[in-house]
Formats: structure tokens, sequence, C-alpha cells
């Protein structure tokens, strides 16, 4: 047994490049529960972080009683990580469970049935369309549903209403990630695969704190590590994390400069001569302007800007244009940065240049952070149009109105699609007056707080709020319906690295929850949604029709599921799509044939200009003639636009721990997560502490020009002149109201956005720091990750180590069988 | 010769474009993409003037003439507030940037009548900034229009 709250990735099985990664079964079960005495095993994969992790859940008496990895899946060969093993089945299986609908009366939510709720919802929204239109509905959903219930919740939007105020909480966490691919690639579609990790020579790490935000991932990285030809890691990131400290190059840059920083490693590659001109000429456009845009950007230009060492660029560029095989990732210290999308599509243009791309070992993980974020991008329940089809693309609207058998003219097409923080301000204008929030937290997720807490209590808002607790954004809400959650209904959802599974239902939900699924298709029946030929628009009765359904709209498009079906994700591993006549496995990695999806008639966008989000438009894209040739896209580096001044001499970041996802609303319900880090900390450097006179826990009032937050110091190993808090502590367990608290990291965060995908900037901010009170102690920040203390603590008693004790144990089953082999036959072409 | 007319026109028609930039951006500061890319591509302009000053040198300014000065368009005399008004600032905006476009073209073709190397590799840098800046004009407007028109009180 081990304790996997202190060590969260468990027992090392080190492996050798080109072998695959040996099989290791996490498992835990409930307080009290033997194995002997669990009655079924149910088949799902895990929802708390983007990784997608085969896993089973253990049903005793009808509840969830523990879970265990699926040895057989090709995504995490039997592993779990702390989030997985602790809060999926702890954080649904919970007193708190919403279990009635909720309606407010006289100003205060009161316990109701469905038929009050939904009539209320359909009255409300049915006078709106009358009077004002489609125009005036919103719906902001989540990065957490399945794939039936985006793809229903994009037909009612798109079909039914005829909205284009539709987008998910993914625009905060991946939105950048789809951008970048569609602008370099054409299209949406990750192109490489996790076994890249087990067959490359080098990787680099782009503002990806893989080790806390994918830990079974990272688990599979430390393994290589741990073997024999151990891949050279790099490391871009400010803060000192357990990638940083494996790393052989760590650039801890200053927040907001990533753009300046890759356009040097890109002129390092240009300048040395590592790229593969065969490739650049044959499979890629626009060379000439990637070249001339990163001209100025010498090794010491970047270390002026970046407050790196010039040395340590010239080193990292060395090292990816020297590898043979060379893998990146890249997460949200690139997405929800400045110039978001153009650092991004830097990262693919390393990739081009040398034509690292398709092969083994050599891959791009446009990273995810949330677990089915990926179909929300699909389906289209955050604007896209369903498929990754392109809006202005005549034609493509047309295929959906033919597949859904509606008027083309109803679905928006005449505009982008309108992205969450667009959404929010039409709301602060009353243009919004019916918004849908579904499984999302955006009282506490989203930027500049005080501010938010404005808009969701604006007078003429009806707002519907969809989820499993009553969350801090449930405090405003009009209508509450109580969703059945992970485990309690059946559907499919993607991750990252493209791949299906199938979640089956192992429980009842308590009381009168219902499925996201069933709530959108009992309001689209309500509605009187009606096809051409008068039938209902939704017409399916499960999970399984609604998933038939897409697979015909994904039919020739680069996410085909065409070949898939509930039967076929049963029993065994999750399929990476396209899975179809000619993949009939699925397909490990995208382009190995070096053609991309950026055809006129095919691409999902014409593009966009990367300064400043200018579309290119179909007739200056045609004439460029793509041809099946990836775009090398960027952008002049530009400074932040809130940078450290006399007033606020700090640059702020915010993000997250290993022991939490999101607002907690689940890892919070863990005693084990909770222990571990069980209230909100701010990061300091040890120069900084020292020159404030603040030593280890004493607590600190941070400030911006928009609100405070009040937390305890954790001295930790983050650069000199920026500040990190964690953005998953809100209200709900704190007692006070949201507008009375000062714990939420983004009372202090700035409302601006990428030009491109539209992701807000959460990770930069210029705040101020004063002390408000001596420490009684130490920090409860967790010792085992990025926020491990530094320095020595001012003669302040160490912070113990974070460990969980004897309720944190977990089994682990080393190699019980051979690894899963990567399905494909290509694999082995 | 009537291109100093015309580098004179184009000079002053990037001032005028750089300040309503500028007023735009401060007018529409609850817009952050219009408020903070505004000033971006104030400067811009601004980079723009710097940029045919050798060439102004070489060929002097004229600031007054008597025809292409009816081409003079005024910036922004303040900004409007609400949704509409932030489409018709924009609208504005497009105007002005319009003049600024067409002006480069003018000047570019004058450029290669002269085979002036130097004045055509400046309208080369400068121009298609121009041009994504009416991209990006017509990109914002296209996506506030619906609902300023129809949805909004």
């Amino acid at each position: 047994m081990v304790d996997r709250i202190a060590d969260i990735w468990g027992t090392r099985t080190p492996y050798a490049r080109d072998e695959r990664w040996p099989v290791r079964v996490d498992q835990v079960l409930a307080e009290g529960v033997r194995e002997s005495e669990v009655e079924r095993w149910v088949q799902s994969a895990c929802v708390l972080c983007s990784n997608g992790c085969g896993i089973d859940i253990a049903v005793k008496d009808g509840s969830m009683v523990g879970v265990r990895g699926r040895s057989m899946d090709i995504v995490n060969h039997g592993r779990l990580g702390p989030k997985g093993l602790f809060a999926s089945w702890q954080g649904v299986n919970n007193k708190d469970r919403l279990t009635k609908p909720l309606v407010r009366e006289n100003g205060v939510l009161v316990e109701s049935d469905w038929e009050t709720a939904m009539e209320r919802i359909v009255s409300r929204s049915r006078a709106l369309l009358d009077e004002k239109g489609p125009l005036s509905h919103g719906f902001y959903t989540s990065g957490q549903l399945f794939l039936e219930e985006y793809y229903a919740q994009a037909i009612v939007g798109k079909a039914g209403i005829g909205t284009p105020h539709m987008d998910g909480n993914t625009r905060l966490c991946t939105a950048t990630a789809a951008a970048a691919m569609k602008e370099s690639f054409g299209s949406d579609g990750q192109p490489g695969s996790y076994v890249d990790i087990d067959e490359c020579d080098a990787m680099f790490l782009f503002g990806h704190n893989m080790a806390e935000t994918q830990t079974v991932l990272w688990a599979r990285v430390l393994d290589r590590i741990a073997g024999p030809d151990k891949p050279r890691l790099v490391c871009v990131d400010p803060r000192d994390t357990e990638v940083a400290r494996h790393a052989e190059v760590h650039l801890p840059v200053r927040p907001g400069t990533n753009l300046a920083l890759m356009h040097g490693l890109v002129r390092e590659l240009f300048v040395n001569g590592w790229i593969d001109q065969d490739y650049i000429d044959r499979h890629t456009m626009n060379v000439d302007e990637l070249r001339t845009t990163v001209e100025q950007w010498t090794p010491e230009a970047v270390a002026e800007t970046c407050g790196v060492e010039a040395d340590d660029v010239r080193r990292a560029a060395e090292i990816f244009g020297t590898s043979e095989r060379v893998l990146s990732t890249v997460l949200q210290g690139f997405y929800q940065s400045s110039q978001a999308t153009a650092s991004s599509c830097g990262v693919n243009n390393l990739h081009l240049l040398r034509g690292l791309l398709g092969k083994a070992g050599c891959g791009i993980l446009q990273m995810n952070g949330q677990p089915t974020a990926q179909n929300n991008r699909e389906c289209g329940a955050d604007g896209d149009l369903s498929g990754f089809r392109n809006w202005e693309n005549p034609e493509h609207v047309q295929e959906l109105a033919d597949l859904w058998n509606v008027d083309a003219s109803v679905i928006p097409h005449w505009a982008p699609p309108t992205h969450a923080m667009q959404i929010f301000r039409y709301v602060e204008q009353g243009s919004i007056e019916f918004l849908w929030i579904s499984a999302t937290n955006p009282a506490v997720s989203m930027p500049q707080l005080p501010r938010i807490r404005d808009i969701l209590s604006a007078e003429g808002l009806f707002l519907v709020l969809q989820d499993l607790y009553l969350t801090e954004t449930a405090q405003y809400a009009d209508v509450v319906l109580p969703a059945a959650a992970w485990g309690e209904k059946t559907g499919t959802f993607t991750n990252v690295n493209r791949t299906v599974h199938l979640s089956e239902k192992a429980v009842e939900p308590p009381g009168e929850a219902r499925s996201d699924l069933d709530t959108f298709l009992d309001y689209s029946m309500r509605m009187g949604f009606k096809q051409l030929d008068g039938s209902p628009l939704l017409g399916w009765a499960t999970s399984e029709d609604a998933f038939n359904a897409w697979k015909e709209c994904t039919r020739g498009r680069p996410c085909d599921y065409t070949g898939l079906t509930y039967e076929k994700l049963r029993g065994g591993s999750g399929v990476p799509w396209p899975c179809n006549e000619d993949h009939p496995e699925g397909t490990v990695r995208l382009y190995r044939d070096g053609v991309f999806p950026t055809d006129p008639e095919y691409c999902e966008s014409y593009g966009h200009d990367l300064l400043t989000g200018a579309s290119v438009g179909p007739e200056a894209y045609k004439a460029m003639d793509p041809a099946g040739r990836a775009i090398f896209k960027t952008a002049p580096y530009h400074p932040a636009h809130e940078t450290p001044d006399q007033d606020y001499p700090f640059r702020y970041t915010t993000g997250r721990t290993v022991y939490h996802f999101h607002t907690r609303t689940k890892t919070g319900r863990s005693p084990q997560l909770n222990g571990a880090a069980p209230d909100v900390w701010v990061e300091m450097s040890v120069n900084d502490a020292e020159s404030y006179g603040l030593v280890e826990g004493d607590v600190v009032r941070v400030e911006s020009r928009r609100g405070h937050i009040i937390a305890p110091v954790r001295v930790s190993g983050i650069r000199d002149g920026s500040i990190f808090a964690p953005f998953h502590y809100g209200y709900w367990d704190e007692g006070v109201a949201p507008s009375a608290g000062h714990r939420a990291a983004n009372e202090l965060t700035i409302t601006e956005w990428d030009p491109v995908s539209k992701q807000p900037v959460l990770k930069n901010a210029a705040v101020r720091v004063e002390k408000v009170a001596d420490g009684a102690g130490a920090s409860s920040a967790p010792t085992t990750t990025a926020s491990r203390p530094a320095g020595r603590g001012g003669g302040r008693k160490p912070a113990l180590p974070t460990a969980g004790g004897p309720a944190a144990q977990a089994q682990e089953t080393i190699a019980p069988v051979p690894p899963p082999a990567v399905a494909t036959k290509e694999e082995h072409s | 010769m009537k291109l100093p007319v015309y580098l004179g026109l184009l000079h002053k028609s990037e001032g005028t474009l750089a300040e309503s930039f500028r007023q735009v951006s401060e007018g529409h500061g609850h817009e952050p993409d219009v408020h903070f890319l505004c000033q971006a591509l104030a400067a811009q302009c601004e980079e723009h003037q710097k940029a045919l000053q050798p060439i102004i040198d070489r060929y002097g300014e004229v600031e007054d003439d008597d025809e292409p000065e009816r081409l003079h368009a005024d910036g922004l005399q303040d900004t409007r507030s609400g949704p509409v008004g932030l489409l018709r600032d924009l609208q504005d905006l497009y105007l002005l940037a319009s003049l600024v476009d067409i002006t480069w073209t003018m000047v570019k073709q004058a450029a290669q009548g002269l085979r002036d190397k130097e004045l055509l590799d400046v309208v080369t840098g400068c121009d298609g900034q121009t041009s994504t800046q009416l991209k990006w004009l017509q990109t914002r407007m296209k996506q506030a229009a619906p609902q300023a028109l129809i949805a909004a009180g």
C-alpha cells in the first residue's frame, strides 16, 4: 500500500525508449470495504483532469465504494492519480448533493419539482424568443459533460433557438489549444499521442506543470526518466515545479513574455540550420514571414525581455534542434497568458520547421484542461460548428442543416460564435436576458469576480443553473436543476489525445437528479422545437441514440467517429479517433503523410491575424491556396497589457495544485484531498519575502486594481517579482457570502482575452502586497509540489510534509499483465 | 510633382487615425479587446508616420494644396456609448483607415513609377498592417452588429 497523497505519482516502473510502459493497477476502496465485497466493477474513465484514464467503479449496495485503473487502457495502463483515486467517487457520493429542483420565491431558493422548474424555464424562454428573438438567449456550459450532452445542447442552441451565444468554461482552459491547431493545421485535432512519451528523446513542456495537472501522464515521464535512456527535458515555467526540477534546462520566463521566448527558439533553429528544408518546401507555407518576424530575437534579446539566461535559450534550442525525436506539450502557462495563440502556434512552428510530426516520438500535445473539453469543441456547444465545420463555409452550414433537417438560415453563421467573455458582457448590457449555465461555476472561475458577481445578479437576468451542488454561482440562479453525476449516467467522452471512452452508469442518481442529456431533451420537447417535417428536433430516447446521431455528424470530418459503437468501446481500451472504415482500430497520430486539413473546402477555419484576431476570410484564404500544407502563423511580440509599475510592482499569476480540480466542488469533498490542501495561500520568492519582511505563514493582502485577497504566504521557489495564487478556493465551504470574501484568486485577475482564441488572460496581472498579520505557523500549502517551501522559513517552524496517512493508502499492483499494445496497423507499418 | 501632397495626406491621415484609435480605446474601456487593441493599433499608425519621415525628408511634404485637401478626414470628435455607439465608432475608424489604406495604394503606384525602392519597402511594411486594421475592424463590427441592432435596448 502506498500513501498516494504523500507519493503523488506512485511507485516507479522504469522502462526504456521504444519499450511499452509497464502496467501498474492502482486501486482504492472505501474504508472497511474488502475487494471480495465489491458487487460490480463498472467501466468508465476518469473526469478529474484531462488525461482520460480508464477507470472501473466499484459498486456495493447501490453505491460507489471505490475505483481501480483499467490495466488494458492505452491511456493509463492501470494507473490513477490522487484526484481520480479519492475524488472521482467521493466527490459524487456525498450528502450535499442537490436532489430536487430549486426555484426562486420571494428572493429565496426553495425546493420544487421538475414540472414547476421546467415550466418556469420554458415560459421565460418562450416569452423572450417571441419578444426579442434568439439573441436574448445565452448558454455557458462546461468541460465536464458527456459528448451526447454537448451534441444535444449544440442542436438545441443552434437549430432550436438559433443563438450564436454558446460557449463553455472550455474557453478558460482549452480554447487556445483548438485555436492554435486551427491556425497551423486548418482544423482542431491533436497531432500527437501519449505513446510519444515512450518513444521520444527530448520533451519540451511549455507552460505545462504536467506533474500536477496530469499526474498519470507525468508518471509515464518519470518512468522514462528512471529508465536507461531517459529523455532530455526542457521546462518553461516561472515556478520551480516538479517538471522544472527534472529538467535539464529550466526557463523561468517572466509571466507574459512567452512569445518572445518562442521567437528566440525559432530563430536559433534558423540560424543553426536545424531545419528540414525538404519538409518545409513540401508541407508548409509562409516560412519567410516567420523568419522575418523572429529575426530580432537573439538569445540576448530574449534574455532581456523574458528574464532568463541567454545561454539557457541556446541550450534549449540545441536540444530541440539536435534531438532525433522531440515531443512538446503546451498548457495554461501559454494558454492563459499574453499572446496565447501566437505563442502556442510557436510550438507548432518549431515542429514544422524540423518535420517532427506524425512519427514515433515526434508529437505535439496541445493539452486540454478538462476531461471532456475535446467533446465540447467537437460537438460545438462552445459555439464552433459541430464536427469541426467552418462557420464561414456555406456548404458546411448546409450539411448541418441537412443532418438536423432544419432551414440553414436558423443556424447562426453570420459571425464568429460569441465567446464566453462577450456573452457575459451582453448579459451586463442587458441584451442577453436568459442565461443557462451547466456544470460550471463562473462566480469563482471567471476573471475579475467583483464584476462577474454584479453580472450574475443583474436585474432582468433569468439564470438557470444545472449542477451537482449548490455552488457559489447557484446563489444567483432563478432555477437550479439537480444533475446526475459521472457514474450515474451513461455516455462517452474524449481526452487530449483523441481517445474515446465509454462511461457506464454504475448507480442511480440521488433523489430526483437527472442527466444533463435528459434535461436538454426535456427542454427541447417542451419548447416544441421541430424539424422541417414537423417531427421533434431531438427525437432521441437514450444516450446511445445521441451517439449514433453524432457519428453521422462526424462522417468524413477529421474527428470521424463512424467506426465506433458503444459495443466496440465496451470491455477493452478507449479508442483514438479518427475511427472509420480506413482506420477501424482508430488512429495513433495525425499527419503521418504531411497532409494537413487546410484545403478551403475541408478546413475548420480560414484563420486569423494573430496580433489582432482579424479574420482572414474565404477569398484571401483561397487565394493563399494552402492545398494541404500547414501554415506558419506568428505575430510580433507585444508586452502584456498590464505590467508591474510603482503602485502594483508584482506580476500575479494563478494556477492549480495537484490535489484540487476547478472550484473544488468534488475534490473539496474528498477528505484526503481536502486535508492535503485545505485552504488558499500565495507564493512569493525567498528574496521578495525577505525584502518585505515576511516569513512563511505571515498573512498578506494581495491587491490588484480590481480587488484583493487575504492569504498566508508560502515562501516558495517562484521567480523573483512574481506572485502565485491557486484558483480553486471560493466561498461555499467558508460560510461567507462571495461578495464579502477575499479568498478567490480571481478577485484580482483582469478582464482581457487573447485576440484569436478569446481565452482570458488569467495568468498575468499587476499586484501589490502588504502584510496584515503575523502568521500563527506555516501556511497549509502542499510541500510535495511546486508550492514546496524554499529558503529557511525565516526561523519559523517548517511546514509539515504533506501526507495522507492511513486514509490515503492505495493498492498498487505492478505488472500483473503485459502492457496494452497501441492499437493500430499503421503503428506497425 | 504632386507626390509630396500625397505624402502629406498620408502622414496626416495616419496621425488622425492614431488619435482616433486612442480616443476609441479610452471611450470604450469596458470592451477590453477594443480598449487594448486600439492602443496597439494607434502605436502602429505612429510607427507608419515614423517610417514615412525619411521619404518626406527626400521629397518634402506639402501640407496645403487645393484639390487633395478635400480628402482630409477629421478624426472622431468624441466617442459614443452603448452597443450601437461602439458600432458607430468602429465604423468611423473604418472610414479613416480606408482613407489611409487607399492613400498607401496611391503612394505605392507612384513609388513603382519612380522605381523608388526605399519608398516601396516602406509601403510594403505599412500597407499590410493597415489592411489588417481594416480586417480587424470589419471582424469586430460583424460580431457586434446583430446584437447591437436587434437585441440591445
